[in-house]
Parts: C-alpha cells; structure tokens; sequence
C-alpha cells in the first residue's frame, strides 16, 4: 500500500530523511517513532505529496508521489500535526466543506457528514462552533474530516499530541475501527512509546533521518531483551527519547499544546 | 470539449468553496466588516472633508470628495486584501493550508478561492463607502449597470492584492519577514497611485510608478462609474481588461507558488 525506495530529503547541509527503504501492507497499521527532529514528519510530507522529495521515490495506493500526485491525494487523507480543525466554524460546517472538496456527491453529502459525526462520537456537537471543543474532539473532528472519502490510506501526523490520557486512548479506539471497519491503511508518525506499543501491528525506530530498527513492537523487544520500547529505543540509539528536539520543534510542540488547553 | 469544460466546473467549483468557507466564519462572527468599516470613514470625513474646505487638491469638474470617494474604496480593497499573505501564514502554521493541499483541489482553484474570499470582504466595504458618500451629499452615480462594473471592479482589485499578498507570503514564509514586507509595499501602492491626488500633479518619476500601478487603473474606472460626472483616464475597457490580466496572471503565480509556504 506504501513503499519507498532510497526516499530522501535534504535541506541544504541537513539530511532530514536519509534513504528510507519502507512497505506497508494494506490495513496495516504502521508507526514511525522517533524523538522531534528525527525526519518523521518530513516523511509524512514527502509520502502526502507537499513536500519535494530530494532523491529516491515512493508509491502510495500504487500510484508514484512524484508523477501521479492526483491520484495519491485522491487516495489518502491526511491528519497534520497542528490542529488544522477551523475554530470559527462549527463541527458541521468544517466537514461539509471537506465534503465538497472531496467531491462527495450533493445527494449524499449531509448524510455522509453526519455519519461520519456518529462515528467520531460528535452527532451531540455538530452545531457548535470548534473554538469551543476539548483537544479530544478537534482531533476526532479533525480525523473525520481527512476520511470523508473514505480514503484508503491515512496519514497521521502524531495523532495524540498534547492530549490527556483518556482523550488518547479514545483516539486510539477510533483509528482501530477505522482499520477495521474500512480497511484503512493507518501510517502514524509518533513519539510516544506507549501509543506505538498500543496501536501499531509495526514500526520504524527513526534517528537522525535513518530507519535504524524495524518490526512488530513485540519482536523488537525480544530480539534485543527489552521490557519495554523505551529501552528498544535506547538500545538502537544509545540515547533517550528525551534527548532530542530541536527549539523549533518544541516551540512548534508547546502552540499545539497550548491551543488544546 | 468535455476535457476542457470538467477542469473548468471543477476549478470554479472548488474556488467557490473555499470562499464558502469565508463567507461562514463572516456569517458567524461579522463585528470584523463593522470595525473596518472604520478606518475609510475617517479618510472621507476628516481628510477628505478638511481637504474639500481647503481646496488644497485641484480636481478638474469635481469636488475633492467626489474625487476622493472611489479612491478611498480603492484604498480600502487594497488595505483588507493585502492582509490575505498573512492570513495564509497563520493558517499554514495551523495546518490549515496542508490540509487544503493534500485535498484533490487543484491549487490554483485555492488560490482563486482566497482571492474571491477577499472579494466578499471588499464588497462590504463598497457597501459601506457608497452609504456614506450618499449621507454625507457626494453626488454617487447609482444606476445599476454602473453599481454591477463598480463589484467586477471590487472583486478584481480585492483579487489582486490578496494574491499579490499571498504570493509575497509563499516567498517570506514566516509572519516576522511578511510584516516588515507588507508595509513597504502597501503605503507605496497606496500613494504611487491616482486614489486621493491626480496623476497630473506627480512628478515624472513618482508617475512612471503610478501607470505601472494596478491601483490606478481600478481607481480611474471607479471615479468614471461611481461619480456622477466623474471622468475615465484610460477608459473602461482598456482598464477593465488590464485589472483582469493582472488577475489571472497572479492566480497563476500564486498556484505555483503556494504549495511552498507549507514546506
């Protein structure tokens, strides 16, 4: 459903992603999980056709990001990290306009809308204006806008940031009956060890641009006697996760959390 | 046929909805369009009003406020629509435009989007100018062919600013440098044009700048239509015609340009 062969992304002296060779399998569920700054999201960005790749190539839904980018945007939606939902607009109104970008037919349109607030657990909200959600709901929100129509892959741009636990693990419910009720191909970028361990059938440890560890969480584990992915992680790295981070990432990190309240 | 006419209903389609998305959040919350509504009512009545007493400006066949009124409509396009490049760095760094991006909308129907949504702005504000120009006596030209030209007019002159904006944005990519940007270059357009002096009284160089100015043409025709006995330069068409190449030459730049602001 994604490969990528030798994908790569300079900006100027920095590599930011350093020939990445990935393939994800149709409704898998697959994690990049590294600390800020470790090229995740600039892999997302290269994979959702925004960003340029630099050199190597990459297909998404079988179609080249490069030379077919309207049928991989026709294919995928696409979650970014920053709350992307509109706050002056109600539930409603954020998802019919997606609606209609997406070219979901008028006759079905509001029915599709309001199915798609059902299934987030937002049909209570639908009127109100977003500016007045929980960060919980502006991530649910914001996930029904990118599966309107019902793409078959999703990018997920560190789903849960700035979220509280239990807003977290509501997030993680939904993007399994995405998977299981649509055969969602889900691939997330995240740093959190717990929600990789929880939500990923696989993952890519990411450093410093490289793919340096791949697998199922339970397999990285007991290939390198680890208790827990954190230690997975010291272990290819030789560092903590809290290690990284330029200022620009956690900056990028604390308005996001800021704006969840 | 058909290849060339579902491109096209696509490209409007989108574009409309991307100013649906404006014309929304305005429905919600409209105090913006009252407290802009602010800054041209003091141009007309404080400024024009001490200039028109004075007769410090000459204005062959009008008084200074007739002459003055559809350069502060001008003005006021040009103020709402410039602010769009900085509109569309906010909504960059909330993932907004990302979204908009990875969407099947063709990039230039966004961008014509946000250059209609600038549109919907700019016609509050000729609402506001013609109701004030009438109660304070500038003696408007209201037939209704005349108001129709006037909204092209708006619609266009908001268009190009905002993507002119917009493509400003795309290239500084950061709010700082767009501040700075911004204000060098709205106060030039502003004075290096025919809104609130005649061409006749610029020194050459400060006229040379002036005819290169999309302003000026969006202006001379609004001075023709708006005023009665108000008087065209250049002439309808051939102004009409230079605000719509300008138009679509920069929706094109800025389809180019702004998947940029998001990398």
């Amino acid at each position: 459903m994604i490969e990528t062969r030798g994908l790569t992304k300079s900006f100027g002296e920095l590599v930011a992603v350093d020939h990445i060779d990935l393939d994800v399998a149709e409704g898998e569920v697959f994690g990049l999980l590294g600390p800020n700054g470790a090229g995740k999201t600039t892999t997302i960005k290269m994979l959702n056709t925004i960003l340029p790749p630099t050199a190597g190539s990459a297909r998404v839904d079988g179609h080249d990001i490069i030379r077919q980018q309207a049928q991989v945007r026709a294919s995928m939606g696409y979650v970014p990290q920053m709350l992307s939902a509109d706050g002056s607009l109600t539930a409603f109104e954020n998802l019919l306009i997606f609606a209609k970008l997406y070219d979901i037919p008028r006759t079905t349109r509001v029915e599709r809308v309001d199915e798609a607030l059902r299934f987030m657990g937002l049909d209570e909200a639908r009127d109100r204006l977003v500016r007045t959600f929980s960060g919980g709901m502006i991530r649910r929100l914001e996930i029904a806008q990118s599966t309107l129509h019902r793409p078959r892959v999703l990018f997920l741009d560190e789903p849960t940031i700035g979220l509280d636990p239990g807003a977290r693990r509501t997030v993680w419910q939904l993007v399994e009956r995405l998977r299981d009720d649509f055969h969602t191909t889900v691939f997330l970028t995240t740093h959190l060890m717990e929600e990789a361990d929880a939500l990923c059938h696989r993952v890519g440890i990411m450093h410093k641009g490289k793919i340096v560890a791949l697998g199922a969480p339970s397999k990285l584990k007991s290939d390198t006697g680890s208790q827990s992915l954190d230690e997975v992680f010291m272990h290819f790295t030789g560092e903590g996760v809290e290690a990284f981070g330029s200022y620009r990432d956690i900056e990028r990190t604390r308005k996001t959390a800021r704006r969840l309240g | 046929m058909v290849e060339v006419v579902k491109p096209a209903g696509n490209f409007v389609r989108k574009a409309l909805v991307v100013a649906e998305i404006e014309a929304r959040k305005l429905r919600h919350d409209p105090t913006e369009l009252v407290t802009r509504a602010i800054q041209p009512i003091l141009w007309l009545l404080v400024f024009g009003e001490v200039i028109n007493q004075a007769r410090l400006i000459p204005t062959p066949g009008l008084t200074y406020l007739q002459f003055l009124a559809p350069g502060i409509l001008a003005q006021s396009v040009l103020f709402i629509s410039i602010f769009y490049g900085l509109a569309t760095i906010w909504e960059r760094d909330l993932g907004i435009v990302q979204k908009l991006l990875t969407t099947t909308a063709p990039r230039t129907a966004l961008v014509a989007g946000k250059a209609l949504s600038a549109g919907i702005r700019a016609i509050s504000q000729m609402v506001i100018i013609y109701v004030l120009a009438i109660a304070i006596g500038v003696g408007m030209d209201l037939s209704p062919l005349s108001i129709i030209i006037v909204a092209i007019l708006v619609l266009l002159g908001a268009a190009i600013f905002a993507t002119l904006s917009l493509i400003i944005a795309c290239l500084v990519r950061t709010q700082e440098r767009f501040m700075g940007i911004g204000q060098m270059i709205t106060m030039p357009l502003f004075f290096a044009s025919n809104a609130i002096y005649p061409i006749a009284l610029m020194p050459d160089w400060l006229k040379a700048v002036a005819y290169g100015n999309p302003l000026t043409y969006q202006v001379d025709a609004l001075r023709d239509l708006m005023i009665t006995g108000g008087t065209t330069e250049f002439g309808i068409v051939l102004d009409l015609a230079i605000l719509f190449v300008f138009a679509i030459a920069l929706v094109l730049i800025g389809g180019r340009l702004y998947p940029r602001v998001a990398r």
